[in-house]
């Protein structure tokens, strides 16, 4: 039989025992929507994880140092290494350079220095941070009290609660308020300059700098917002600071870095270099290169590549073990067709006999059956997806919900990518058609005169 | 006048069927011959084995042992497929029931043949008009079985088993279900089949005046066994 004649054929059956059908059929879709909410409820939590934890910028991030910062005794290289690359100095120009590397998006300095800060009377010392303007999409300031800076180079400070506490017992009033941060700046100094100061004539040739000075000074900005978390972790390196400002502002201050010691000994203390460099790729996938780029440099870096992996292995287990849970409803449902396919062919006996009387193969009366399992599990798979996206709507409306109520803002937790969608039709229909495999094969058995005798 | 070729013969042919310990021979060493173009009618009481013999010469049932032969091939050693092809080209068949599927119209019934002969869609509208023509029943094409008499049921289902233009045409007990009339007019349209379209026609009944009036030949049966073959 062709397969259009098929297909009207096992359409028509199907309408004619249209509540039993239709009850199998949504027995097949709430199998199938458990096991695309559950594996949707997955994917979008890995998904909102995913975004999460990349704008943070943790794991699209490789923190580069120069090799000559001091670290500490180390143990002696092993005889058989091979040479090390030159250390170079974490300047300007290994700025520009690393910006020119594929896949990165942005680089930055770490701009971090222990300050003074004045506010009403009081004075605190505590840590300051420059922060990239890109910062601003990490999520990080989301439900923060106040606003992100309003330029990248405004006069702005955000300040972390706990230090705000430190200021007031109301920190959102601080919102508005100036405050006056006290810094040391560094400035270089000509040659000549540097030889009317107190460096020794004998020490002083033409290759000598004339060396730096370091100045008190004083900035006042304005405390446009007050942050619950710490920003300073992932976009600004390792945490911390408890003082942020636009990173240009920061740099601006020239503000006496630990380096700066070193770059006046290099010989070049009008060129600083900076103590550590934050480069920014365009995914985590994209780090293991770009670092393999940055050490053939000679830098040192550091990536949290690792605990991604990590990470991808915990919610690969996580879907595994909500799949099984959603494959148990669909194996119930797909015992639901076997049943009403096996229960069509006791009523069907006597059309069976009739069909092969008229010189229907047993193939012909197999295909029979098996597309109208076939048709059970496509528009039970199509339901079951439609059903899912319902419950997955529900979970996210719900949820979001209760984290406005948390004053914290609405997250996507469920998510059903097309590769879900179609897969879970395909998996409907290859499990109602396995379901169909043994009523169909009995249906083909039948042996037309018994069955044409059947009332 | 130079005798008809010879479409079916049957050769020593048994069928027996197991009950637990018993065995039950329904058709018990018959061996006949149908020619093309005849009129046969099988007759005998209820469980003479004759409905069996039909199955067997329609390619229904398969012999315990011996050998039918149409068209040179033995049916009994056919392969499955290969006996529905014979069932859906060689062969036409109507019951005492009549079989038409009732959750289709009569149209659709007696296009199901050509469904699974896998004609042409174009050319089944033709043919089942044709066919439905044939057995006047053009004006009813759209109904359901339940909505047409015992009768007009039988048609339909003669309709649906000439639709296929087969050789042959099989019919059980035609007129079991039917009045003295409608009987009359199933076994008219038969006659009518065999004379217009040359068919060769085997028919069951238990009704001698029947089997006497429109068949040309009767074969009796007796416990399975051809008791005597004649006009």
């Amino acid at each position: 039989m062709k397969t259009r004649d098929l297909s009207e054929l096992a359409v028509r059956n199907l309408r004619e025992a249209v509540l039993r059908n239709s009850l199998t059929t949504l027995g097949v879709a709430v199998g199938v929507a458990s096991l695309v909410a559950m594996l949707s409820l997955g994917v979008g939590l890995q998904t909102l994880a995913s975004q999460r934890l990349t704008r943070s910028g943790l794991f699209d991030a490789v923190f580069v140092t120069s090799q000559r910062n001091f670290r500490g005794p180390r143990p002696p290289a092993p005889a058989d290494s091979a040479p090390k690359k030159e250390s170079r100095s974490l300047d300007e120009d290994a700025r520009q350079q690393l910006s020119g590397l594929p896949n990165v998006t942005e680089v930055y300095p770490q701009i971090r220095f222990v300050t003074e800060v004045r506010y009403a009377g009081k004075s605190e010392t505590t840590s300051v941070l420059g922060l990239p303007d890109s910062s601003r999409s990490s999520g990080t300031f989301e439900g923060m009290t106040g606003t992100y800076f309003s330029s990248p180079t405004a006069d702005e400070a955000i300040l972390q609660i706990e230090f705000a506490k430190v200021l007031t017992d109301q920190p959102p009033s601080l919102v508005g308020k100036d405050l006056t941060l006290r810094f040391a700046e560094r400035a270089a100094l000509s040659k000549e300059h540097g030889r009317d100061s107190f460096f020794p004539e004998s020490m002083m040739d033409s290759a000598t700098p004339g060396g730096i000075s370091i100045v008190p000074r004083e900035k006042t900005l304005r405390i446009v917002g007050v942050i619950e978390s710490d920003p300073s972790a992932g976009i600004g390196g390792f945490g911390g600071a408890r003082v942020y400002l636009p990173l240009k502002i920061a740099e601006q201050l020239h503000v006496a870095q630990p380096d700066d010691l070193q770059a006046f000994l290099s010989g070049n203390p009008a060129k600083p270099s900076y103590m550590a460099l934050t480069v920014r790729v365009h995914s985590p996938k994209d780090v293991p290169q770009v670092e393999a780029a940055i050490k053939q440099m000679g830098f040192a870096t550091f990536s949290l590549l690792d605990a991604t992996k990590s990470l991808r292995l915990v919610f690969t287990v996580f879907d595994l073990f909500l799949g099984l849970f959603g494959s148990l409803a669909l194996t119930v449902a797909s015992l639901g067709i076997i049943n009403t396919l096996v229960m069509a062919i006791l009523e069907r006996r006597r059309e069976i006999g009739i069909l092969k009387a008229l010189g229907a193969t047993d193939r012909d009366v197999r295909s029979l059956f098996f597309a109208e399992a076939g048709a059970m599990g496509l528009f039970g798979g199509f339901f079951g997806v439609a059903l899912a996206w319902l419950i997955g709507s529900a979970l996210t409306w719900g949820t979001t919900i209760y984290l406005h109520r948390q004053n914290l803002p609405g997250v996507k937790i469920s998510y059903i990518p097309w590769w879900l969608a179609v897969g879970a039709v395909v998996f409907a229909i290859a499990v109602s058609l396995l379901a169909g495999l043994y009523p169909a094969a009995r249906a083909a058995r039948l042996n037309p005169v018994e069955a044409l005798r059947y009332e | 006048m130079p005798a008809a070729p010879t479409l079916i013969q049957a050769e020593s042919v048994f069928r027996e069927y197991r009950l637990g310990e018993t065995v039950i021979r329904a058709v018990d060493d018959v061996s006949l011959t149908v020619e093309k173009g005849e009129f046969l009618a099988l007759l005998g009481s209820s469980g003479s084995g004759k409905s069996t013999l039909l199955s067997i010469m329609a390619g229904l049932d398969r012999p315990t042992s011996g050998a039918i032969r149409v068209r040179d091939r033995n049916l009994a050693e056919l392969e499955p497929d290969e006996l529905a092809r014979y069932r859906r080209e060689t062969v036409g068949m109507v019951f005492q029931s009549f079989n038409l599927l009732p959750r289709m119209t009569l149209e659709e019934n007696v296009e199901l043949p050509l469904r699974l002969a896998e004609v042409d869609r174009h050319d089944r509208e033709s043919r089942v008009a044709e066919a439905l023509a044939r057995v006047r029943l053009g004006a009813r094409r759209r109904h359901r079985p339940s909505e047409l008499s015992g009768g007009e049921q039988q048609r339909g289902a003669l309709a649906r088993a000439l639709v296929n233009r087969p050789a042959i045409l099989f019919a059980d007990e035609p007129t079991g279900n039917l009045d003295s009339v409608n009987g009359e007019q199933i076994l008219l349209l038969l006659r009518e089949f065999q004379d217009s379209l040359g068919m060769t026609i085997i028919m069951v009944t238990h009704e001698r005046p029947l089997a006497q009036k429109f068949a040309n030949r009767i074969a009796l049966l007796s416990d399975g066994r051809l008791v005597s073959d004649g006009a």
